[in-house]
């Protein structure tokens, strides 16, 4: 049981939690419970110590930004209007706060918000399917397109909308850049001639490649109107991520131990073989450490390339609150922040569990 | 026409100004049956002599002939064992052999292929250890791995490169008896490269030294005489294992100092002492 526990947590990337485990099990008190001090309480203690320093910092800063605002009031329109102002932010009235860095707690508050929004937006969205089910039977049974919620998006919409962008690009970035990537390593000739373009393709902006994939689809779906800007963001996503894997792929094949080409090579074993059965495992590793950069980079563009191509993700959202400066609204931003972070960290842990399951190097990712 | 023909063969690496004659003018004639030892220095060219008979590489001039037939590719008549293992390190033990069971007879069926592969796991008593891979093994376990996947494909001719020189001495006897076994069992032509003499007299029918490279050539062969099976135990009282260990030693000492007085370049050395600081410390106090 605790064995299984320890090794459940180990394979999912999460074996700083054995201590723990070990502790709780009554195992050898003393030393699990200093590791548990290192490896559970310190990570702990250092979070708090970021929290602190971002309530103290947000405290500092909406003192500046209050500050400022009553003295210009002072200035313009004379004490009384000045001690009104001050009353009102102390008061904590919504129409008068001063517009900075928001604290922890309002973070926090966002964040609830955001969730019971999306919990009427949901409600809402459901009464809207049961009233519409009937009429939109009958719309498509006379051939008619049915009627759909055309409201506004809940965060948790939009997160959807990210992660389902951000794999379709991923998808496209592996199928277009493994098979390349391992041809390309296979041949010298091909890998010098394709250098220069690989070379020049792969520090290009993000933005860049939205704008050529724009001019692309654009042309290509005149006809259609289907989701153009999703199209357009996850091959965005897709091209600007490919290049680690296929810089990897082609390092990895090119790379092979020559004792493992030597075995093949003894064993007589044909091209396809050769390729299959030695030279791709023997280069997943380093396939996986480029799918891994692949993933993460593709999370991290998403958010300006959604920006950008007015997808519905989070990025966008990021954006429209920016743009919106409602009271709430930088606070907002903040809670998508966090939650871009862990879901980039969670796609990484997939994937390190992935390579865990299919490579055959077990090491400890970093 | 012996079974394994090695005429005048000549090995050059890099071109230009940079080229360098790892092996010069070899010679080598093994019979059908024989078990030879080649015996050399660290870094003469023994891995790149195993390389030319195997078919990974091919000489710059000269010939190599098995059975009377120019050495092109690899091929299944001549197994290797490598001197690093070589284990596919994603398969499991049996899986490393089954690749080259599956190779070697592609027509068998599949429980033919099976059979096989257990029965020579067997026979490298590795019968316990055939689901797992060659990271959870000892070395000496991969090196009988790599000697099973070598002999189940049934070559005619088993090439050893220093196979058992990273083992310990206790493994190493049990495989050079297990080697000599299979060797003696099917008849089979043997060459064993190896830098150990003790392990060549006890193997071998013939002993040649590799002279150290650049320019790595053979020297006068050594017939070893004593009958087989050998008893190693009993080996260190038999005369004849002593004269001709004494003689191999003798000539691969008189080769090394030859190479060292080639190469050495006299340095003068300025004369100069340490300064004692510790001294010059406490007096400055």
């Amino acid at each position: 049981m605790k064995d299984s526990i320890i090794k459940g947590f180990r394979f999912i990337g999460l074996g700083f939690f054995e201590p723990l485990v070990r502790l709780i099990a009554g195992e050898d008190s003393r030393k699990n419970s200093t590791e548990v001090l290192k490896k559970i309480i310190a990570p702990i203690a250092s979070i708090l110590l970021f929290i602190g320093i971002w309530y103290s910092g947000s405290k500092s800063l909406f003192n500046t930004e209050a500050n400022y605002k009553i003295e210009k009031v002072r200035k313009e329109q004379g004490d009384e209007e000045a001690a009104k102002m001050k009353a009102c932010i102390e008061s904590g009235d919504v129409s008068c706060q001063p517009n900075t860095l928001p604290s922890p707690s309002q973070v926090w508050a966002s964040y609830k918000l955001l969730l019971k929004d999306h919990k009427i937006i949901s409600a809402d969205k459901d009464a809207f399917k049961q009233k519409t089910a009937a009429m939109n039977e009958k719309r498509v049974a006379q051939g008619k397109n049915p009627i759909v919620y055309t409201g506004r998006p809940s965060f948790v919409d939009q997160i959807k909308t990210s992660i389902k962008t951000v794999f379709a690009g991923f998808l496209l970035a592996l199928l277009i850049a493994t098979p390349i990537g391992i041809i390309i390593g296979l041949s010298e000739t091909l890998r010098t001639s394709f250098n220069w373009l690989i070379q020049i393709l792969k520090p290009v902006s993000p933005v860049v490649w939205l704008l050529l994939v724009f001019m692309i689809v654009k042309t290509l779906t005149k006809d259609s109107n289907g989701d153009t800007s999703f199209i357009i963001s996850f091959i965005s996503v897709g091209l600007c991520s490919m290049w680690a894997t296929l810089v990897n792929t082609a390092m990895g094949v090119s790379s092979v131990d020559k004792d493992y080409i030597n075995v093949a090579k003894v064993l007589k074993l044909g091209s396809l073989q050769k390729i299959f059965k030695v030279i791709l495992p023997a280069s997943l590793p380093l396939i996986f450490t480029g799918l891994r950069i692949t993933l993460s980079v593709a999370w991290m563009v998403l958010i300006a390339i959604e920006l950008l191509a007015q997808s519905p993700g989070l990025g966008s959202f990021v954006w429209e609150e920016f743009q919106n400066g409602a009271n709430d609204s930088n606070s907002k931003i903040i809670v998508a922040m966090f939650v871009i972070g862990f879901i980039g960290f969670l796609l990484d842990r997939i994937m390190l569990t992935i390579q865990k399951f299919i490579s055959f190097d077990k090491n400890e990712g970093i | 026409m012996a079974y394994l023909e090695l005429n005048n063969v000549t090995k050059t690496y890099g071109t230009g100004e940079n080229t360098t004659k790892v092996l010069d003018n070899i010679n080598l004639h093994i019979e059908e049956g024989e078990f030879v030892a080649i015996v050399g220095f660290t870094g003469s060219g023994k891995t790149t002599l195993v390389n030319l008979i195997n078919g990974l590489e091919k000489p710059t001039s000269g010939e190599v002939l098995f059975k009377g037939k120019p050495v092109e590719d690899t091929s299944h008549e001549r197994g290797v064992i490598f001197q690093n293992y070589s284990l596919l390190p994603w398969l499991t033990v049996y899986q490393n052999v089954e690749m080259a069971v599956k190779e070697a007879f592609p027509k068998k069926p599949k429980k033919f292929i099976d059979q096989r592969i257990k029965e020579y796991v067997e026979m490298v008593s590795l019968s316990h250890a055939i689901h797992k891979r060659p990271k959870e093994l000892s070395g000496g376990m991969r090196q009988r791995v790599s000697v099973a996947r070598a002999l189940s494909m049934d070559p005619e001719m088993i090439i050893m490169d220093e196979p058992l020189g990273a083992l310990d001495a206790l493994t190493r006897g049990n495989l050079q008896d297990e080697i000599l076994n299979i060797w003696n069992k099917n008849k089979r032509t043997a060459l064993l490269i190896t830098n150990d003499v003790d392990e060549g007299i006890y193997m071998a029918d013939r002993i040649i030294p590799l002279r150290p490279g650049p320019k790595a050539t053979l020297g006068p062969e050594f017939k070893i005489d004593i009958e087989r099976p050998r008893d190693k135990t009993a080996l260190n009282d038999n005369a004849s294992f002593k004269k001709t260990r004494n003689e191999i030693i003798e000539y691969l000492m008189e080769i090394g100092n030859e190479r060292s007085s080639n190469s050495e370049i006299q340095y003068e050395l300025p004369d100069i002492q340490p300064k004692d600081l510790r001294w010059e410390f406490k007096a400055s106090k």
